[in-house]
């Protein structure tokens, strides 16, 4: 693997967890009970953990002098890696919950795959998520199906809820001219073998959740080649705002 | 090794006194998290640290905690890195640590337990750390940290921290 493509496959992951963790954090203090309002933060300290080892790593290989704060903070949307699903506004904890749960069913195959690479170290970093994924994996289906499986009116707003956040979901699993080439020089990355470990989760926990795969077409998104949706510039705004006004601020 | 000022044991020594602040009765060799301790001549000292969780905020703190007690020994220079190259595990808890969890109110990782299923695997029997009942339930796989999970005694119904396994 050349830096380059260590670089971008970096950005990619510590993209998707910082904006995905940015998001999960609007939700400290709203959480339905105590419990699950610690849960959620759990989780967004835990991605936004993982957002800093791989976006200083991306720095260290680019060798520009950007550090993690550089990469988070003075990137414009259109060089965020992330995939767009991770961007989508909260909506309600169902739709929290399922937009979280098609994310960790992929999220856990790719780091799987990444923690088996020849380069040490992201394969140190892969090995240290996979851990704390396994955790948000099974906390996310458990609610799929409590909800799901739940009452007339929680299935309903999950089955809703899923048709919100279904069309985003194509973007994790399909390989784009980015995975082609890194699969052809890295044997050990398999974006389709991805895809199928994804779609047995999914097709496990709906059928216990009682939930059905919504018939829409996906999406058809190019986050990960920085083409993002409308909900980006209004996260950035608030989470770049500060270091942006008062660059050299500090704790 | 020994450089004429400072040994390697007398280092060692000095930072048993490094706490995890969320959990002040664990030090950093009960928690298994200090992973080397280089000394290079007579101005530094390295020390690698093994984060617990990526996002566990208490590794900062640890990190300070190295270096000022380091300092006031005397150490001009000491730098405090983050070696990720073997992933903390649990498994890295010393018995010590068990005894000490257990005493201060918070189950120890229960050894061999299956949180490695990401899937609807059974919560693990956590036996209660005050009544020592095994009739307990899990409230949440999310605890007040990021190491803990919530459970609750059925029988003296209080609610207790469980260190949980990752591994």
């Amino acid at each position: 693997m050349s830096p380059n493509h260590s670089f971008e496959l970096c950005l990619r992951m510590g993209d998707n967890g910082l904006i995905l963790g940015q998001r999960l954090a609007e939700w400290c203090g709203h959480g339905p009970i105590l419990e699950q309002d610690i849960a959620l933060t759990n989780i967004s300290l835990d991605l936004i953990g993982q957002a800093r080892l791989w976006l200083s790593l991306a720095g260290q290989i680019e060798g520009q002098g950007r550090d993690e704060d550089k990469l988070a903070y003075f990137r414009d949307a259109n060089e965020f890696r992330h995939l767009n699903l991770c961007e989508q506004p909260n909506g309600h904890w169902g739709t929290t919950i399922l937009r979280q749960f098609l994310f960790d069913a992929f999220h856990l195959p790719l780091l799987e795959q990444i923690s088996k690479f020849d380069d040490p170290q992201l394969a140190s970093i892969a090995q240290k998520c996979v851990k704390e994924v396994r955790y948000h994996l099974r906390w996310s289906s458990e609610w799929a199906v409590r909800l799901g499986d739940g009452t007339e009116e929680s299935h309903e707003k999950m089955q809703q809820a899923l048709a919100d956040v279904w069309p985003f979901a194509g973007e994790a699993i399909l390989a784009n001219a980015f995975d082609l080439e890194l699969a052809e020089i890295n044997p050990a990355y398999n974006i389709q073998m991805v895809n199928k470990a994804w779609w047995s989760t999914v097709n496990d926990v709906f059928n216990q959740a009682n939930l059905e795969v919504p018939a829409a077409n996906w999406a058809p998104q190019k986050g990960r080649e920085g083409i993002h949706t409308e909900r980006l510039g209004f996260i950035l705004a608030e989470m770049q705002f500060l270091p942006r006004a008062y660059p050299d601020a500090q704790w | 090794m020994h450089n004429g000022k400072w040994s390697l044991d007398q280092i060692h020594d000095w930072l048993s006194a490094v706490k995890d602040p969320e959990i002040p009765v664990l030090n950093i060799h009960d928690m298994g998290i200090l992973r080397s301790i280089d000394i290079l001549g007579d101005e530094l000292v390295v020390v690698a640290i093994a984060p617990t969780y990526s996002g566990c905020p208490a590794m900062n703190t640890i990190a300070n905690d190295v270096r000022r007690i380091l300092q006031s020994k005397g150490i001009p220079r000491v730098e405090v890195v983050e070696s990720l190259q073997h992933p903390w595990t649990t498994d890295w808890l010393s018995a010590e640590a068990h005894e000490k969890l257990e005493a201060f109110g918070i189950a120890p990782p229960q050894i061999g337990s299956p949180d490695k299923t990401a899937l609807f695997s059974k919560a693990v029997t956590v036996p209660c750390p005050q009544c020592k009942s095994r009739n307990t339930q899990l409230v949440s796989q999310f605890g007040s940290t990021a190491c803990k999970a919530l459970y609750r005694c059925s029988d003296c119904q209080e609610p207790f921290d469980y260190f949980k396994c990752l591994r």
